[in-house]
């Protein structure tokens, strides 16, 4: 035990010693931290689109409901169902009732041009053609400002993301559809899920104006239990009235964000390795320089009796510890830039826009930060070995 | 070249450190040169678009088809050389995550508009003489390994055949290269007479329609009486120059430059600041070394350039090796393996790349060369 403290009392006084000595050196601890603090940074900040994009898929979709599209097709914009087809899928087995009926809502998606505010180019904004039934069938929908628009009305509610990112949205303004001017009477929103990005108008507005007849492309239904979902989906796909395909929404809304997903975390992670790899080039320098400009001091300790396994580690510390300050600067920065920053892009499965909010989670703050140290121990482990190794006769010699 | 040698000694002094310096800068510029290639592959060939072609689409948007019969409508506004139709297919090769894309066109007539589309007079004619014949982009073809004679099978997802069949086969006739390092050669191209004959649905509806203008000055002038010929009309159109139609494209999947300027001001910051105080560093060290070089006959000048041309040395070769390496990780392919219509580092930003290198060089180098030019020969050697 005794030799346990012992080695732990040497390791503590090199590391204070160590540290002490940190303000002579301070232009190169610095760099070491704020090269670190910037891959942190960066890399922190490109994963949160993802995660942002990731988070409002999530919201989208609904426990234990589902979407049903015709079969084959592997978005809402490419399906295509009769208004007969949508009638036999709210009769299937397992569909939540209200007293009103059935919680099934037959939807129509379309896409229309609107100025995108940042770019002012057009840019393609979801419009949902909607029933009575849509707003059973979500969680969180709720007016903002305004008011709901009347029904057989040619009249438009906008989503707050929507309203956000595309000119010509506001309350009073009007977009302009089959040469009508169709005006926005009301701001919603709707739990953060990607409803937030379209524009709602009644389902039998839209169907003329886009020459659609009595036809829908989607249909969004509660079950009345998340169990009951392998009955629903037999009893469609078996019914040989019909060519569709339910789908889990949890499900739905994960293969659509996949290909954005996997393209920017490959990306985040490419750029975070490839800059991570400089920083760490840089922390080598840092400390090589720091355990060369120590030399003498490092071996009139052994001469006096420290170990080498100590001196190891408390240059370990030290790099770990500029690490840990470079990665906690770098998350910080990371979060107070990016958490909630709102953007829009383009879904390339939906082909159509989507409003999201960067996404700092702490999950990713930890991988940040872990990223920063593992820099800062490879950074270290060189130095400090080379620290260790050095003979004691030699380093004292030196000047 | 007695210069060099002095610098190079110098350089040799503290291996390591020059090695890890050298080390961090290829990275800055490996990081550069790839984003680079991201942006370009991003901006999806605005570079190539023709000056002398416009894009016609319906007004409300791009997915809403236009009647096959508004070409000829088009072909006689004054101006107006040639028009063809383009449609979006959306098909699935084996997975969906295979993405490419599929279009019906004329082949005679298409070739015709894209000169830059190369295809060998041989592998025309029998595309001219296959009906569910297709031409593959060279990038796609290798992609997917694909040779002339093999037969495609591609899901329909929006187009099923008569009877809902969605299964369509394609013979493959012919690969086509790009004229220019930018044009796309990852498109599926096949008969649009197949197409329109097999179709469940939509007959004579097109997506677009690509148009040549015969003086390239009076392209705002000719897209504005186009869509006058069809205002009114159930299918009002939106003409515009193709740059700017693609360019408009590339927007909707966001401020992609920006964020590219911004990661690599961010790297580039980083790498100044820790080779910009191994630099300083260095030349701190040896203040008794310059003071010698001064007391037997360096001029103060010559001090100056002796260390700037370290820096330079430095920021030179890890620069160019870095650029070299991310040549050599594009050529390697895309990160979504082939998704990336275009993907090469473009000349413009090569060079903006060696600027660059020389301007790191003078940010490193200039502080520390100044520091060593005033160096005076009796304070230094006291120390």
């Amino acid at each position: 035990m005794g030799g346990m403290f012992n080695w732990i009392g040497q390791i503590a006084s090199i590391v204070l010693f160590n540290l002490k000595t940190v303000p002579q050196r301070l232009g190169f601890s610095a760099s070491a931290i704020f090269g670190i603090a910037g891959v942190v940074a960066v890399m922190v900040g490109v994963l949160s689109i993802a995660e942002g994009i990731l988070q409002t898929m999530e919201n989208s979709a609904v426990p234990g409901s589902v979407i049903v599209l015709r079969s084959g097709a592997d978005s809402e914009m490419m399906s295509g169902l009769m208004g007969d087809d949508t009638r036999l899928i709210a009769q299937g087995p397992g569909i939540a009732r209200n007293d009103q009926g059935a919680l099934a809502s037959p939807e129509l998606f379309v896409i229309i041009n609107l100025p995108k505010r940042n770019t002012g180019t057009d840019a393609n904004v979801p419009l949902r053609g909607v029933t009575r039934t849509a707003f059973e069938v979500r969680d969180g929908f709720e007016m903002v400002e305004g008011r709901l628009f009347e029904w057989g009305l040619n009249e438009v509610i906008v989503g707050v993301g929507a309203q956000r990112e595309f000119e010509g949205l506001d309350i009073g303004s009007s977009i302009e559809v089959a040469k009508e001017q169709w005006p926005v009477v009301g701001v919603f929103r709707a739990g953060g899920s990607l409803a937030e990005t379209e524009i709602w108008v009644d389902a039998s507005v839209l169907q003329p104006a886009y020459r659609r007849g009595n036809s829908y492309q989607s249909v969004y239904a509660k079950l009345e239990s998340p169990g009951a979902f392998q009955e629903f989906k037999d009893a469609l796909t078996s019914d040989p009235r019909l060519n569709v395909k339910a789908m889990r929404q949890s499900d739905y809304y994960a293969e659509q964000s996949t290909v954005l997903y996997n393209l920017i975390t490959g990306l985040g992670s490419l750029i975070a390795v490839i800059m991570g790899l400089g920083a760490m080039f840089g922390a080598l320098n840092t400390m090589y320089t720091a355990v060369a400009s120590r030399g003498r001091e490092m071996a009139t300790l052994r001469a006096l009796g420290f170990r080498p396994g100590p001196v190891v580690i408390a240059v370990l510390i030290e790099s770990l510890l500029l690490a840990l300050v470079g990665g906690l600067i770098g998350a910080a920065l990371a979060w107070w830039a990016f958490d909630g920053f709102r953007a829009a892009t383009l879904n390339f499965s939906s082909f159509s826009q989507i409003a999201f909010a960067f996404d700092v989670s702490p999950a990713l703050l930890i991988r940040g930060v872990s990223f920063a140290l593992l820099i800062g121990l490879i950074g270290g482990l060189f130095p400090a070995v080379r620290a260790a190794r050095q003979p004691v006769s030699e380093a004292l010699r030196e000047l | 070249m007695r210069y060099l040698y002095l610098v190079w000694s110098n350089l040799k002094r503290k291996k390591l450190r020059t090695l890890l310096t050298l080390l961090s800068i290829t990275v800055a510029f490996m990081l550069f040169g790839y984003l680079a290639a991201i942006k370009q592959g991003f901006s999806q060939g605005i570079d190539v678009a023709g000056l002398d072609r416009l894009i016609v689409r319906d007004k409300i948007s791009i997915i809403q088809l236009l009647p096959e019969a508004y070409e000829s409508r088009i072909e006689q506004v004054e101006g107006v050389v040639d028009a063809v139709h383009q449609t979006w297919f959306g098909g699935v090769y084996q997975k969906p995550s295979n993405f490419f894309a599929q279009l019906p066109v004329e082949p005679e007539g298409y070739l015709a508009m894209y000169p830059e589309i190369l295809l060998s007079e041989a592998e025309f004619e029998a595309w001219k003489g296959t009906r569910s014949g297709a031409i593959a982009g060279r990038g796609l073809a290798d992609r997917f390994d694909w040779k002339v004679g093999d037969r495609i099978p591609i899901n329909a997802t929006i187009w099923p055949r008569e009877g809902g069949e969605r299964t369509w086969e394609f013979d493959l006739v012919g690969i086509y290269d790009g004229a220019e390092k930018g044009t796309d050669t990852s498109s599926f191209l096949f008969r649009y007479d197949f197409f329109e004959e097999s179709r469940q649905f939509g007959k004579g509806l097109v997506g677009w329609y690509t148009v040549r203008v015969a003086d390239p000055d009076r392209a705002a002038e000719i897209a504005a009486l186009i869509d006058a010929e069809f205002a009114n009309s159930p299918n009002e159109t939106k003409t515009e120059p193709e740059g700017a139609f693609l360019q408009g494209f590339a927007n909707q999947v966001g401020n992609i430059g920006f964020i590219m300027m911004a990661i690599v001001a961010a790297v580039f910051f980083t790498i100044l600041l820790v080779a910009g105080n191994t630099m300083a560093y260095a030349v701190r060290e040896r203040t008794s070394e310059l003071a010698v070089l001064k007391a037997i006959g360096f001029s103060d000048r010559g001090v100056f350039g002796l260390i700037l041309a370290e820096a330079l040395v430095i920021a030179g070769l890890g620069g160019v090796t870095g650029l070299l390496l991310a040549w050599l990780l594009v050529a390697m392919g895309d990160p979504t393996g082939g998704s990336i219509p275009v993907f090469y580092i473009p000349t413009r930003d090569l060079l903006l790349g060696l600027a660059l290198i020389a301007v790191m060089a003078l940010a490193t180098g200039t502080l520390p060369a100044l520091q060593a030019q005033r160096l005076r020969i009796a304070d230094a050697l006291r120390r």
